[in-house]
């Protein structure tokens, strides 16, 4: 049976690309470089409410990166292990270190800010368009 | 953001990889940024040189770029992990990865200076101009004390604009952006480069936008002491500019109170086992300074100090002075990350640098006794 689309978001592109996966939420920024285990693409932080999570495949919504700029590469390094997330939307600011990470390593990217992705849980199926700056919800 | 047609066809990769992935960079950052286009450059300081900050990510990244691709303007380099004529006890791994990472940068046909202050060895461009500068003290210092525009740009983005001679028109390029909201007005005498330093430290953390204010008299900034909230400010948050045109600004104190707050946050050994010096790395003036405060006398413990190769290279005689000392004078390199010190060896250093408090604590995991440059010749000299 073909998924049912139930709602479409407008967002802006940030690096262009389309994908589809898996949900993997959260309301705390990310700091690339201390918290990742770049082999497998787990989160090693015990106080962030993704520990233990891998982005691999995943569309990762979440507010922005803090902490050093070269955090960017991190990104790369999750590419080359082959465990990045499949697309990443910002909803509260579209940092550099994100911008950059997504533009170098091939991963679509959008900034959502503005909108609500509060209807979302780790199951819901999501698609990022960031060519034609679109974020498709799906139902079964 | 509007790009032009020569633009969109490097892009689209007409131009080769090299620009078609540097074009990616400050698209993706000018988007994120809200810019509305791309604004050429006359100089890139480029970061992410140290193998300790970019790591094997970082290396396989710069060693894939295109061997034909190369800088269109001025590029000069940040410190990397050790002085290169030095012997040094890191890994043949360590060494391994670092030749690899500046013999890319040297690829691209960038400047190996191997410095953080780069506004202390070159003639810059001129006060109005644009550049990107990675290295976050070197970018409040030039937009600060020089007038020269930058937006605190990060080892991607520099090099992205090394390579395009552009960079995106946001932020701090913007005339009427670089001014203040906020200001901090110090309710105490500041007096030393250390408290200078927790004073650039403190400003950098609560300031909202990218440029703060600090009600102090211009003229009673030195060289040492600019540098010093330069890199405080770089090292605390975001923020890429000071300034004292403080009007209508809200007003924030800085009193006992508050330069109490970031000293002790810091500040976490009586002694040290080692003086550091040099983070940012020591220019002429503090070079200069520290020669005269040693002169005809010796260090108790051992002292490391981080400058350019250029100023040991002019037959400085304050740097005989100081080597006389005792100390072991390092160039290329910095404290920033370093993988020179270590747990292993040192429990504690001592040191008057804000910025080296900061990554020592933080990134080495070791104690730091902070003072500033005077009172540390005073107890660890005779």
């Amino acid at each position: 049976m073909n998924d049912l689309v139930m709602i479409y978001i407008n967002c802006k592109k940030i690096v262009g690309g389309k994908a589809e996966g898996l949900a993997l939420i959260s309301n705390k920024p990310l700091n690339m470089l201390s918290m990742f285990d770049t082999k497998t693409g787990h989160i090693k932080d015990k106080d962030h409410d993704l520990f233990n999570q891998t982005l691999k495949n995943r569309i990762l919504i979440f507010p922005n990166c803090i902490g050093s700029s070269v955090g960017a590469y991190i990104f790369y390094s999750l590419k080359i292990n082959g465990v990045n997330p499949k697309a990443i939307i910002c909803t509260n600011k579209c940092d550099i270190i994100t911008a950059s990470g997504c533009a170098i390593s091939d991963i679509p990217l959008v900034d959502g800010t503005g909108s609500s992705f509060k209807s979302l849980n780790n199951k819901t199926k999501v698609t990022v368009d960031a060519d034609n700056q679109i974020v498709k919800i799906h139902t079964v | 953001m509007q790009l032009t047609k020569k633009e969109e066809r490097a892009l689209q990769g007409d131009y080769g990889d090299g620009l078609k992935l540097a074009y990616k960079i400050l698209v993706s950052i000018g988007n994120a940024n809200n810019a509305t286009k791309l604004i050429p450059i006359k100089w890139a300081h480029i970061s992410g040189v140290n193998f300790n900050t970019i790591g094997e990510a970082g290396v396989r990244f710069l060693a894939k770029l295109d061997k034909e691709t190369k800088v269109t303007v001025t590029t000069t380099l940040n410190p990397m992990g050790f002085d290169s004529k030095k012997d040094n006890n890191l890994s043949e791994d360590f060494k391994a990865n670092q030749l690899s990472i500046i013999n890319s940068y040297l690829s691209l046909g960038i400047i190996p200076s191997f410095s953080c202050i780069p506004y202390e060895i070159f003639n810059l461009p001129k006060k109005g101009e644009i550049v990107s500068f990675a290295e976050s003290n070197a970018a409040v210092f030039v937009n600060s004390i020089l007038g020269i525009k930058t937006n605190k740009e990060s080892a991607l983005s520099s090099l992205a604009s090394a390579i395009t001679g552009k960079t995106p028109y946001s932020d701090l390029i913007i005339d009427d952006l670089r001014k203040p909201t906020t200001c901090l007005k110090p309710d105490i005498d500041i007096e030393t480069e250390s408290d200078f330093g927790l004073l650039g430290y403190f400003a950098g953390k609560i300031a909202k936008d990218s440029c703060i204010g600090l009600e102090i008299n211009s003229e009673s900034l030195d060289i040492i002491k600019s540098k010093a909230i330069s890199a405080g400010i770089g090292t605390s948050g975001m923020c890429g500019m000071f300034t004292n045109k403080t009007n209508g600004c809200e007003r924030i104190s800085f009193g006992k109170k508050e330069i109490t707050q970031v000293k002790d946050e810091l500040n976490t050994a009586e002694k040290g086992d080692l003086i550091v010096f040099g983070s940012p790395q020591l220019g002429l003036e503090e070079v200069n300074l520290l020669g005269h405060l040693t002169e005809g006398k010796k260090f108790k413990k051992p002292c490391m100090i981080f400058c350019p190769r250029s100023l040991t290279e002019c037959n400085n005689k304050m740097v005989k002075t100081l080597k006389k000392a005792g100390a072991d004078i390092n160039c290329d390199s910095c404290t920033c990350l370093t993988p020179l010190i270590t747990k292993n060896e040192y429990d504690s250093i001592v040191t008057n640098s804000i910025k080296c408090a900061y990554y020592m604590k933080h990134a080495n995991r070791i104690d730091v006794s902070l003072k500033d440059m005077k009172s540390i010749t005073k107890e660890y000299c005779e």
